[in-house]
């Protein structure tokens, strides 16, 4: 205990309508590796921008104390003089300016005023040497890979005089080998006195690297597992994640099964950009009339990416693969075919791709299905404004009126809007992509009703979600998908949580 | 003190709630563009703003600037910009010279015979959608962005009308093609004549007024009952009369001064007739719809499965005939077809669209308020004109409003 580096005591952060963090409190040994695990959402990457300076002091209750201090941290820049770098998911690097100009970005070698470019480019260069980076400091990080892009990350965290070093996800995105050269590099940093925190989904890593593992599960710390002293294995870490205790949160379920619905098979896309990259790999799947099918991963796994490949293939290149509808084929190459074949796909990320926030409601709901309010060419404006109006009624949307901006609404009366648009267009197959992600859990009751709601008028659902008790409670079937594939397919009887994250954490070639 | 302070609060409520459903932005503006009238009304020598020929100069000068900035605001609530409209106009009105006049010094026309004035209009408005459609191509098919598609198109097409005029004027044009730009209904008072109505007023321009006074209150009237019907929130009544009535007026007032002076412009009736048509499509039809989602967020409107690449194709087609029916318009005024012809409309258009309430980024803009900002912009010119103020405070006043207008959009929505 005596020699802990940094200490975070019963922080807890609250967003409006959400308890984040509730009392979680973290202690890292110094010059450990401490990883930390929980599912999507349980509250790691907000513990960490706490622990940043994203969040500032006054934003928590709790306290942060690193080496005997406690700290006040009110931005980065503070908690990085201190030798804590983060570094996130999604990497912060300029892809135009070249590694060594990425090292020292914000904090640059000068002299007389001016960038010294010869001391930058051979400091730059020793510590590319340390993190076992070899490539020319003066070429642009577009042009090198992710893996050495992490690395570069890395070094920039070096040159900072890094003491605490936190990676969010560091191997989500990154392949085998990289993976391993990263793990390796880690205990290296180790044995030169350098703390790390990683935040990782894969298991094995953990297993292979972590001296102590912190479970986190709905914003609350579980437990601190010593890895080496008490034999930790894979399981235990599932059983903290997942938890054991399923309250009743969900509405009961007496589904009415009937005929298939919807039928994929070898679906096949590749990524938008990289179009070497296989990003859904070869899934089949089915739906049947009044079934609440779920498809379980991790994020990056590709469910997101297969569900709107799907849709009119409004995400991926190089589509292959055949759908069937009541066992007849159909062809939908754009988000109108889709939508005319009887498919809607409900965004996981309602701001950005599923709803125009400076827009009302009414207009909100009626865009997907705007021809239906349409007579000798205009829209009639007070149909809209009706049908808008019955569905505040029946979904219990939360707003003074349809005509209400909808950015002003709550995230649940928000995706109700969204659900209310994608019911509108009379779909056979409702695909809903996180239905419940960002909303507090009252209206997450509500979503699950409506969801039943829709099976049971002879709907097939498709519930994406990466809260494991989400599908356990309301799916009579669930798909597990990893890296692209699907993994394994269990009955409502069959699922447990530990059977699904087993299946979510499988890779390729090696189970 | 404290019943004093419940009373006022209660009456600051009541006059809140009486608010609702008013658009202040909007008429907003509209009251701005009135202080304008009477501010300069009061400071011209003589009162000179307000004789009868001056709201007939106003309405024909700007009308191919108001032209403009409804095709502009369109693009720009779609999320993009034109700034090659100034240059298509020139490019159209040299277009237009070439068929409606066919000048004879010039190689290379010989076989093309001069159309009659509505063959030559049509012609241009043809040309117009087609320079549209090279433009849409790029914007919604190779995805090069519009600012760049267009600032290459501002010297492609100046480049063009130079090209196509060979570096000389056109002109005259026939009257009946004058009379678009120049021409007025019923200008020699033929209606008065067979009622033996007194010659101070022209009696057709009197009773096209009555007729659009009309027109405006059946309209109002009949939005408001249907809305009623529906169940929605209308404007607190007292305030739909208020405003309808002033509006009516207003209307009555410019028809009237114009009665007295030649009557109402044909560029006039072009406009309103436009300014309806476009109301109706932005509001009022899918397509409309459908830019307004666009600009408001494009990913969302892609997975509504709307063709976003048509929309962007026809945003700019509509952009290119309504900038061709301006360089008819100007051509039409100026009575030849110059090379340097609609130089920096693109600015004074995107000028009268932002301080109509547009934004920057796309989502948010009307037809009507476009209208009432570029007359904003016209009533500042021509009353600054008539109080011999110079160029050079002219183009400093009105980049202050335009900053001001918008610094008051940023300002009134943070504070939301």
């Amino acid at each position: 205990m005596s020699n802990a580096i940094l200490e975070m005591r019963n922080i807890t952060k609250t967003f409006p309508g959400v308890i984040a963090l509730d009392d979680v409190t973290l202690v890292v040994e110094r010059g450990e590796i401490h990883a930390i695990c929980g599912e999507n959402g349980a509250g790691k990457s907000t513990l960490m921008k706490v622990l940043s300076g994203v969040y500032p002091f006054g934003s928590y209750s709790g306290d942060i104390v690193f080496e005997t201090d406690v700290k006040k941290y009110g931005n980065i820049r503070d908690s990085e003089e201190d030798g804590i770098v983060i570094i996130h998911q999604e990497l912060a690097l300029s892809p135009h300016l070249s590694i060594a100009e990425n090292i020292f970005l914000g904090n640059e070698i000068k002299r007389f005023g001016l960038i010294d470019w010869n001391r930058t480019n051979q400091e730059a260069a020793k510590l590319m040497a340390r993190v076992g980076l070899q490539e020319e400091p003066t070429i642009a990080i577009k042009d090198i890979g992710v893996g050495k892009q992490q690395l570069v990350e890395i070094a920039k965290a070096l040159s900072k005089r890094v003491k605490l070093l936190i990676l969010d996800e560091p191997t989500a995105a990154l392949n085998d080998e990289d993976s391993a050269h990263l793990l390796e590099l880690l205990r290296h940093l180790k044995d030169q006195g350098i703390t790390s925190i990683i935040i990782s989904h894969k298991l094995n890593e953990i297993e292979a690297i972590a001296d102590t593992t912190t479970i986190i599960r709905d914003g609350k710390t579980i437990e601190s597992l010593h890895m080496k002293q008490e034999q930790v294995s894979q399981e235990r870490i599932i059983r903290g994640m997942v938890g054991r205790d399923m309250e009743n949160r969900y509405p009961d379920r007496h589904p009415e099964i009937g005929d298939e619905i919807l039928r994929v098979e070898n679906w096949t896309a590749y990524h938008p950009l990289d179009t070497h990259r296989l990003i859904v790999d070869n899934i089949s799947m089915n739906v049947k009339r009044g079934e609440i099918v779920g498809l379980a991963g991790i994020m990056g796994a590709g469910r997101t990416e297969f569900a709107r490949s799907l849709f009119g293939h409004s995400y991926g290149t190089k589509i292959s693969g055949r759908v069937y509808k009541n066992g007849k084929e159909f062809k939908a190459k754009t988000v109108k075919e889709a939508i005319a074949n009887g498919l809607a796909y409900a965004t996981e990320d309602r701001k950005r791709f599923g709803l125009n926030l400076i827009e009302d409601v009414k207009r909100n709901i009626s865009l997907a299905s705007l021809k239906e309010f349409v007579r000798f060419g205009l829209v009639n404006g007070n149909e809209e404004f009706k049908k808008a109006s019955q569905y505040r009624e029946s979904m219990n949307i939360k707003a003074p009126s349809v005509l209400s901006v909808t950015g002003q609404l709550s995230g649940g009366n928000q995706q109700k809007v969204v659900l209310s648009k994608w019911i509108n267009v009379n779909p056979d197959v409702l695909i809903l992509d996180e239905p419940t992600r960002g909303i507090d859990v009252g209206a997450k009751y509500e979503i699950y009703l409506i969801i039943q709601r829709l099976a049971a008028e002879g709907k097939g659902i498709i519930v994406i979600s990466s809260e494991l008790p989400e599908l356990l409670g309301i799916c009579d079937r669930i798909y597990a998908i990893a890296e692209g594939r699907i993994t394994g397919e269990v009955t409502r009887q069959e699922a447990t949580p530990q059977k699904l994250m087993t299946y979510m954490t499988m890779e390729k070639g090696k189970n | 003190m404290t019943s004093l302070s419940t009373q006022s609060k209660s009456f600051m409520d009541s006059i809140r709630a009486r608010l609702q459903g008013v658009n202040l932005r909007q008429n907003g503006i509209f009251l701005a563009l009135i202080g304008l009238v009477i501010f300069f009304a009061m400071t011209t020598p003589s009162a000179a703003s307000l004789t009868p020929t001056n709201f007939s100069n106003l309405v024909v000068q700007n009308g191919y600037i108001l032209v403009l900035a409804i095709g502009m605001v369109m693009v720009i609530i779609a999320g993009h910009i034109d700034l090659s409209v100034g240059s298509v106009a020139a490019f159209i009105g040299a277009v237009a010279g070439i068929l409606a006049v066919r000048p004879l010094e010039q190689d290379g026309w010989e076989w093309l015979p001069a159309l009659p004035w509505w063959g030559a209009i049509l012609g241009a408005i043809v040309v117009g959608g087609i320079v549209g459609m090279w433009q849409g191509f790029w914007v919604a098919y190779v995805g090069i962005p519009a600012f760049i598609v267009t600032l290459a198109g501002m010297l492609l097409f100046r480049g063009m009308a130079l090209l196509t005029l060979q570096n000389t004027n056109i002109g005259p044009f026939p009257d009946e093609f004058r009379a678009i730009g120049n021409g007025f209904l019923d200008k020699e008072k033929g209606l008065n004549a067979t009622f033996g109505f007194p010659e101070e007023y022209n009696l057709t321009a009197l009773v096209v007024t009555l007729l659009a006074v009309v027109a405006v209150w059946l309209a109002a009237l009949r939005q408001r009952s249907g809305k009623i019907k529906y169940g929605q929130v209308v404007e607190p009544r007292v305030w739909f009369y208020l405003k309808n009535t002033i509006l009516t007026l207003m209307v009555a007032y410019v028809g009237f001064q114009l009665s007295q002076a030649n009557g109402i412009p044909f560029t006039l009736i072009l406009l309103v007739f436009l300014v309806v048509i476009y109301t109706t499509v932005m509001n009022r039809t899918p397509f409309g719809r459908y830019i307004y989602a666009v600009g408001g967020n494009l990913n969302a409107a892609v997975l509504s499965g709307i063709n976003v690449r048509m929309v962007n194709f026809w945003l700019f087609v509509n952009m290119g005939a309504l900038a061709a029916l301006s360089g008819v318009l100007i051509t039409a005024r100026m009575n030849s077809a110059v090379p340097k012809a609609g130089d920096g409309f693109e600015l004074d258009a995107i000028s009268s669209v932002f301080i109509g309430g547009a934004a920057v980024q796309g989502g948010v803009g009307t037809v009507t308020g476009s209208i009432v900002g570029g007359m904003i912009q016209g009533v500042l010119g021509n009353g600054m004109n008539l109080n011999s103020v110079g160029i050079d405070i002219q183009m400093t006043i009105k980049g202050l409003v335009l900053l001001l207008a918008v610094a008051f959009d940023v300002w009134s929505k943070r504070r939301k």
